[in-house]
């Protein structure tokens, strides 16, 4: 009631100057999403889970070199290929008060792997949780698995007690229409505490005093605001109403990096953008002709055709890194050996295509979303007036994300426009398995095209039960190496992950895109 | 009498179960939200499940049926994007809406009634061309065109107002109002600006021609006959007669500019159900979009049933057709 | 109003002339948009990254190729602006052309036959009415979008924007055609032509018709400013006009993300030939709306 009065009086009193509430040491920073819902399985937005990040903790999370790092548990073994046993950090407690420990981390797991968490297949390979003790807890796997720690990175520990409260402990889902308390609250363990939460309005937090960990900002409150459109939102940060915005528009960078008190911190992020191709025995765009990109020396007379430096300078506006990989170099498996794009030629270019007997080229589609990546419809309707040059024409369409990736999955394409991450694992064989292997079960989730090499699809298989990190990563290398001689897919760059800020805010800045204000100063 | 306020409700009726089989056959057309709520990676199984536990492969009969069902016992869903009742995702966003709606009506009613008495007393002066000229380059304005230059201007080079939401809330008994607080007060100044530009060049319209009528009339030439002052004749006489249909014609445009508010909103990124609708078209949170829809075709359905049934009690001639 | 009678009036202030020019050259420009343009915006081998968002030639960086500068794609900006223009006046045209031949003859229909009919086909205006045009035109240019492939959704948009845009509008011509039949309907001469049994469809077309006609062609007018900011609404939205094949609501979405970036021409230039149309087609419905008919409402 006192706090409704004194907004009141400030209020009515409008003559007053408006005396504004210290903005020290509050970071107000927005992004072009939003936290679609606090519950961690509710979800797979990448996005939300990494603001979640600021409230829960995982067992094991990625430090400021993004190398996996003792968190709620402070170590664990591998008790047999199916069992791996974690001990947890003792002492740590809930926002709300609640103690952390055993009984929590089974729940929670339990919670992950309940058929109905959205984000079940996050968390794949876990089939079962038991305790052991008080502080020790066993995971049960289908088998031999090598990136259980990656995933745990991305699993945030709940309280028990809370959800027991709150009658929270099956997640909620939209498909069944049940929502939980666990939706819009959030009792974490993490370094800030959700103080409220308004859909496509704001995100408010205060800092977490008990936090087991030693703090390394200086924050004292953490509001977060999405604002969709790019030129409102660099508006709201050029008008003081925001401290720092995450992503800054590649064409705003110049302007902002160069308007007093305001910088731009950018770095290539983890997305790789590449071209897919279309496997049929025909392409959409010629129907009853035999498809053109079956043969080798086509792809690559199309990413010769390519004038990536072009794309890099003027579209991308220098930010991005031109790559001839799916991965990018943080990521497991990435090789340098082969991380070169075939060289801009159009004479090659040509001399491939008439070596594969269509001298005149040919029609093909080039299919692109608008919304989704950086300059994506630019970068295709570039892309096609650079094909133009050697004859090959492309009709290009472009379309929003909602009705562009259905059609995607359903294969509609010849040519097409994708980016991935190879988030939250942060390992190639992400790629290996949904984009390389032929569509199979748990394979090849996004290859859906028809793409089919048997080679790949022996070391996806070889690759998802090899413990020994060292022959793994030497089979991914191998699938990669093949993908790059049989240009499998068309890789463009690595987009990249720009943020402008006000000077007062020191941000340290990270390739996955998350944005951790826990390692945040404010002056 | 009650016969026809009987009529006009089925009518009212059936019009709203058109609205309802609309709303369900547009959105089962927008897109597949399936692709934006599976993680990268995603297996098609898994894509597959989500769709089946979406109810998104059943024929569309068995759907739509599942829909109205739902729809009549008030259930609106759970939005795909935020994993929340639809109900209470309007909800909340309706404040933010109805506050720009009605800050939006007063300014345009508040300057769109003085100018249009300006025009409508001298409709060839100069005053009067002036005003004319300038709320046609107003209407001339696409609304995002306006939104944006305001932007510019008062936000981005004066930094005088804020560029986008709604500021600080006070929250009264579940409402939330920027009504009360100084940010609050400052965030509504642009986007209802640019909202009321819309109606303004109407309201003024409507009162200068409503006027020129009412002056014309003989009891208006008596008035001046009998020497009464210029002031009382104008202001009191025929103002009055003249703010009649303007009142009628406002609160019809109410649900015109709610929905109207759609681009607004999206410009100064006022979290009000226009956003909602327009985030929403982008995912497609399907339920979400069908109980926007639904809920502007009730609104519009109760204005304009609430209109004829007052018109029929207060023109009798009405009652024999 | 009959022809003589117009002709007879003095003529039209300056202002209705100057805006009538102004449209006259718009529409001159953009029939022989292929000729004047320097390239075509739908060859995409026509352009080149190279020259992206060169400022106007008479700024700074100018290059005298590109007297309005280039876009983000480097496509001229006065070839696009001479394209997006044809655009929006098309679809423009389009959609009134269509409302009014659906709501004539609706209107027609209703206003001849009444009864049950009448109440259907105005029962079905209603909640068309009742939902704004934008909201309708977003959906069903959302739907159709989503069901045609990408390249087909280029070739079809306008025609898709034309059918949203009109499917709206054409309540209001139907209203008000239905008004004067009920009226023509209930005069001696259609009494008598139909009780010398002529055919119902050649009493509406040759009596009842010429007589409406006045009243539709203001409406046209005033609804003509109405569809092309509705297009442009659209289209700045991301659900009118795709951006290989751009109307002026598509440019200044375009350049719209550059506001702030220094690069003000993208969205700037098509803006204000985009006020400019608008504002004349205004100025000429004004005049027509107060000529005609001073008490048929503005929107």
């Amino acid at each position: 009631m006192k706090k409704y009065l004194k907004t009141l009086l400030a209020g009515l009193a409008l003559v007053v100057p408006m005396t504004m509430p210290s903005v020290a040491q509050t970071l107000r920073w927005s992004s072009a999403g939003d936290v679609i819902s606090y519950d961690p399985n509710a979800q797979v937005d990448s996005f939300t889970q990494s603001v979640h990040h600021m409230v829960f903790d995982p067992l094991v999370r990625r430090n400021k070199e993004l190398q996996l790092e003792p968190a709620l548990a402070t170590s664990w073994e591998v008790v047999a290929p199916d069992r791996w046993r974690f001990k947890l950090r003792q002492g740590v407690k809930f926002h709300e008060g609640q103690p952390f420990n055993a009984d929590d981390v089974v729940a929670t797991i339990q919670r992950q792997i309940d058929p109905g968490a959205r984000n079940r297949e996050n968390l794949s390979a876990v089939i079962g949780v038991e305790k052991v003790d008080d502080y020790t807890v066993d995971l049960i796997l289908s088998g031999p698995y090598p990136l259980l720690l990656n995933d745990l990175a991305a699993i945030y520990m709940m309280s028990k007690p809370w959800m027991e409260e709150h009658n929270a402990l099956k997640p909620g889902n939209t498909s069944t229409g049940a929502t939980t308390y666990a939706n819009n609250h959030a009792n974490g363990t993490g370094p800030f505490k959700l103080v409220t939460y308004e859909p496509d309005s704001k995100s408010v937090f205060a800092v977490n005093e008990e936090w087991w960990d030693k703090p390394q900002h200086n924050l004292k409150s953490v509001e977060f605001r999405p604002i969709a459109s790019d030129a409102t939102r660099v508006a709201a940060l050029l008008s003081g109403e925001l401290d720092m915005i995450a992503p800054v528009p590649l064409q705003d960078i110049d302007r902002v990096a160069n308007t007093q008190g305001f910088k731009v911190v950018e770095n290539p992020s983890l997305r790789v953008i590449f071209l897919g191709f279309n496997w049929k025995k025909e392409l959409h765009a010629e129907p009853g002709k035999p498809n053109p990109l079956l043969d080798v020396k086509v792809r690559q007379a199309l990413w010769h055709a390519v004038d990536l430096a072009t794309i890099q300078k003027r579209l991308m506006r220098g930010k991005s890194r031109t790559t001839g990989m799916m991965v990018a170099p943080p990521v497991t498996g990435y090789d340098e050996g082969i991380d070169a794009p075939l060289a801009y030629d159009i004479d090659k270019a040509k001399s491939l295509l008439a070596e594969a007997g269509y001298p005149d080229g040919f029609k093909v589609g080039l299919n692109c979303s608008n919304d989704r990546y950086i300059a994506d419809e630019q970068i295709c309707l570039a892309i096609a007036s650079m094909w133009a040059k050697i004859g090959v024409q492309a009709d290009v369409g472009v379309e929003s994300k909602t009705t562009y990736f259905p059609r995607m999955d359903k294969g509609e394409f010849d040519m097409y426009m994708l980016g991935w991450a190879s988030l939250p694992p942060m390992d190639g064989y992400s790629v290996l398995q949904a984009l390389l292997a032929t569509t199979d079960g748990k394979f090849g989730g996004s290859n859906s095209n028809g793409l089919s090499n048997p080679k790949i699809d022996e070391l996806a298989r070889k690759a998802s039960t090899e413990l020994d990190q060292d022959k793994r990563v030497a089979m991914l290398k191998e699938a990669f190496t093949i993908t790059h001689d049989e240009v499998l897919y068309l890789p463009l760059h690595q987009q990249p992950v720009a943020w402008a800020m006000s000077d007062k805010v020191d941000m340290p800045q990270f390739p996955d895109e998350y944005v951790r204000p826990w390692f945040a100063h404010m002056n | 009498m009650i016969k026809i306020v009987s009529m006009r409700l089925f009518q009212a009726i059936l019009v709203m179960v058109a609205v309802t089989a609309v709303a369900f056959i547009m959105f089962r057309f927008v897109g597949d939200p399936v692709a934006m709520m599976v993680r990268e990676g995603a297996s098609q199984a898994e894509k597959d499940a989500l769709r089946a536990a979406l109810g998104l492969d059943n024929p569309m009969l068995i759907q739509f049926v599942e829909f109205f069902g739902r729809v009549l016992h008030g259930d609106l869903g759970t939005s795909f994007r935020y994993q929340q009742p639809v109900a209470e995702l309007l909800m909340n966003r309706l404040p933010a809406t109805l506050e720009l709606v009605l800050v939006a009506t007063v300014m345009s009613l508040a300057l769109g009634i003085p100018l249009g008495v300006v025009c409508a007393l001298k409709p060839t002066g100069f005053l009067s061309r002036i005003i004319q000229s300038a709320t046609l380059v107003g209407i001339s304005m696409p609304t995002f065109v306006t939104g944006l230059l305001l932007i510019l201007i008062f936000a981005v080079n004066l930094r005088w107002l804020p560029s986008s939401g709604r500021g600080e809330l006070v929250n009264l008994g579940g409402w939330q109002t920027g009504f009360l607080t100084v940010s609050g007060l400052k965030s509504l100044i642009l986007p209802s600006i640019t909202l009321a530009l819309f109606q303004l060049t109407l309201i003024m319209r409507l009162v200068r021609s409503e006027m020129i009528d009412v002056l014309s009339s003989d009891y208006i030439r008596f008035a001046f006959a009998r020497g009464l002052p210029r002031s009382h004749i104008y202001g009191r006489l025929a103002l009055r007669n003249a703010l009649m249909p303007v009142v009628t014609v406002t609160g019809l445009q109410i649900g015109q500019l709610i929905a109207f508010a759609i681009v607004t909103e999206t410009v100064f990124q006022w979290p009000g159900m226009g956003l909602l609708f327009t985030n929403a078209v982008g995912y497609p949170d399907v339920p979400v979009l069908a109980a926007y829809l639904l809920f502007v075709g009730f609104l519009f359905v109760m204005i304009n049933m609430v209109v004829d049934i007052l018109y029929t009690f207060i023109d009798p001639r009405l009652r024999t057709k | 109003m009959t022809t003589r009678a117009f002709l007879q009036h003095r003529l039209p202030p300056i202002s209705v002339i100057i805006a009538g020019l102004v449209l006259a050259t718009m529409i001159v420009l953009v029939i022989f948009a292929a000729l004047i343009a320097p390239m075509d915006p739908r060859d995409v081998s026509s352009y080149s990254l190279i020259d992206m968002e060169i400022p106007p030639s008479f700024m700074d960086g100018g290059d005298p190729r590109f007297l309005l500068g280039t876009d983000n794609q480097g496509r001229d900006l006065v070839s696009v602006i001479l394209f997006g223009l044809r655009i929006s006046i098309i679809i423009g045209i389009g959609a009134v052309l269509l409302a009014a031949i659906i709501g004539v003859a609706l209107g027609l229909i209703a206003g001849y036959f009444g009864g049950i009919i009448d109440t259907i086909l105005m029962r079905v205006g209603d909640v068309l009415v009742s939902f704004p045009t934008i909201l309708v035109a977003l959906l069903i240019s959302g739907v159709a979008r989503a069901q045609l492939s990408g390249a087909t959704v280029s070739e079809w948009a306008p025609v898709i924007l034309i059918c949203a845009i009109a499917l709206n509008e054409w309540v209001q011509y139907a209203r008000t055609v239905r008004a004067s039949t009920m009226v023509e309907n209930a005069r001696d001469y259609v009494r008598a032509a139909k009780v010398i049994g002529l055919p119902s469809r050649r009493i509406m077309l040759r009596h009842i018709l010429p007589n409406v006609m006045s009243s539709v062609m203001v409406i046209a007018t005033i609804n003509l400013a109405g569809a092309i900011l509705t297009e442009a609404t659209l289209s700045f939205l991301g659900a009118g006009m795709p951006a290989t094949y751009p109307s002026l609501g598509t440019l200044i979405r375009i350049g719209n993300q550059f506001l702030f970036s220094g690069l003000w021409w993208i969205a700037v230039m098509p803006a204000a030939v985009l006020v400019v149309l608008v504002l004349a087609v205004n100025v000429i419905g004004d005049y027509l709306r107060d000529r005609f008919n001073p008490k048929l409402m503005a929107h």
